[in-house]
């Protein structure tokens, strides 16, 4: 047993971690906007690394929605996908791509289930990824936003699906 | 759904108008030679409403799905233009979508794609650049808002009924039906599920998404397709990504004597067919068999699902692919 698994085996507790995260570092948006967004994103890129590598197997794709996926990276899917499990989910649960590896979105799921802040936040549609901020520190890009600007054809497209009940 | 149609496609109008729909997959061949693929598009177009055309299923390559669609529109049948995530990033999909329209596609399904390993070049780079459910949104945003995805207006926007693909046949099984819910939020007018071999499983499947209130908002058309044997079982549940074969199928295609084998194979289909019909919400079926034409042909006709409605009045595909056989001259 790792740390990052046991970590994440719980979610509940992460998800209230990156929100004093999330929290802190918006709090030192003045002093990072003083420092210089490029300077800082030089600066915290590897420690942030370092944590989230050991955390959650973090691939730097350098836009952050753990918090939606259920607090599982889901770059570290083989096919890098952000919306949900594909069809090749094995019987027992893992992944198609590496047979021995549990399948990312089934974790992702069942812990989202455990989740009471953000839980619900697995069913959006997330966006395709910037490639241009691949290696780049999530934190700084946070406090830029350009962590959240969509294609501009994707804008004003909905972001929540429509259910009849809720889930 | 409103009453103007999104593409007015011939497998849209069959769905659309109540009909059971009936769709066949068409594995392209390893050939350059474009007969090959109207021997076995004449077969199936007898059958079904629309044929898929697979892209690079298994991560093996074939002759491309848009050269097939292209081929499959010119000689007069209503293909399924299959894109995969796997191969090509955003640039290429969204050029591809412009291209198959432009060459009469109406009909797009949106896969993410089995991995490079499930194929015979697992050495090759994979791209998922895009998932299924952001391509399903960009070919949306391309028809609806008439621009690209960098924003960059089109001057004609791509006409298309967008398909997606279901798997209720493995976990998370509670989130499959939420996963076909964000797919319907992008875009997707039909779905087609993976090989159905265990009924109670789809019926559970299709009791969430009636609950979600899914079946009036998307064309589920369910995938079926026979068993040589329980070797060939034994084979598709190993080797092939996300296909689930309970064992009783299996034990029944072991304990059929040699030679009848394929004929139960077949009866095994049909009965799931049927049991598949009585289902509330199910809108049609997806007949897959590979590089089985004929076989898809006597499980449609034994089902009982012929004459199709959409071959009415509609030209003999052989009087159209005959002369433009591809001669070497």
């Amino acid at each position: 047993m790792s740390l990052g698994s046991t970590l994440r085996d719980h979610p509940h507790f992460l998800e209230q971690l990156y929100r004093l995260t999330a929290y802190v570092v918006r709090k030192l948006d003045p002093l990072v906007a003083r420092i210089g967004y490029d300077r800082a994103n030089r600066w915290l890129r590897y420690p942030e690394e370092w944590v989230k590598r050991i955390v959650f197997d973090c691939r730097m794709c350098g836009q952050c929605v753990l918090h939606s996926t259920g607090m599982t990276c889901p770059m570290s899917c083989p096919k890098n996908l952000r919306n949900g499990p594909c069809g090749g989910v094995r019987g027992n649960g893992h992944c198609e791509v590496i047979p021995e590896m549990k399948c990312v979105w089934t974790e992702a799921y069942e812990r989202s289930l455990k989740m009471p802040v953000y839980g619900q936040e697995i069913l959006w549609l997330q966006p395709p990824v910037n490639r241009q901020l691949e290696g780049t520190s999530a934190w700084v890009n946070m406090l830029t936003g350009i962590d959240r600007e969509p294609p501009p054809g994707w804008q004003g497209t909905t972001q929540e699906i429509e259910l009849s009940v809720q889930p | 759904m409103n009453d103007e149609y999104i593409a007015g496609s011939r497998l849209e109008r069959v769905l659309r108008s109540g009909r059971f729909a009936v769709t066949a997959e068409l594995n392209p061949p390893d050939s350059a030679d474009p007969q090959e693929v109207y021997d076995a598009a004449v077969v199936l177009s007898q059958v079904c409403d629309a044929i898929n055309a697979t892209d690079g299923s298994g991560a093996n390559c074939h002759m491309s799905s848009m050269a097939i669609c292209a081929l499959l529109v010119r000689a007069g049948y209503e293909p399924v233009f299959q894109m995969s995530c796997r191969d090509r990033n955003r640039i290429a999909m969204q050029g591809d979508l412009l291209g198959a329209v432009a060459m009469g596609v109406r009909n797009v399904l949106c896969l993410t794609g089995d991995d490079v390993t499930a194929g015979d070049q697992p050495q090759a780079k994979r791209v998922f650049d895009l998932d299924s459910i952001q391509l399903l949104r960009t070919i949306t945003i391309m028809r609806d808002k008439g621009m690209f995805l960098s924003g960059r207006k089109l001057t004609t926007p791509p006409r298309v009924f967008l398909g997606a693909a279901s798997n209720p046949f493995v976990p998370p099984y509670e989130w499959r039906p939420l996963r076909l819910a964000k797919k319907v939020e992008a875009g997707a007018g039909f779905v087609q599920t993976q090989y159905c071999f265990d009924v109670p499983r789809l019926r559970q499947f299709m009791q969430r998404v009636r609950d979600l209130g899914l079946h009036e908002r998307v064309y589920i058309l369910v995938g079926v397709g026979p068993l040589r044997s329980e070797k060939a079982a034994e084979f598709m549940r190993t080797r092939v990504p996300g296909v689930h074969i309970p064992d009783e199928i299996v034990d029944r295609l072991r304990k059929t004597p040699k030679g009848q084998k394929r004929s139960e194979g077949k009866r095994i289909c049909v009965e799931i067919i049927q049991q598949v019909r009585e289902i509330e919400g199910v809108a049609g079926i997806h007949v897959m068999a590979y590089r089985q034409e004929e076989l898809v042909a006597e499980i449609i006709e034994e089902a009982g699902l012929l004459p199709r409605p959409s071959r009415l009045g509609a030209p003999d595909p052989r009087e159209l692919a005959r002369p433009r056989k591809w001669s070497r001259a």
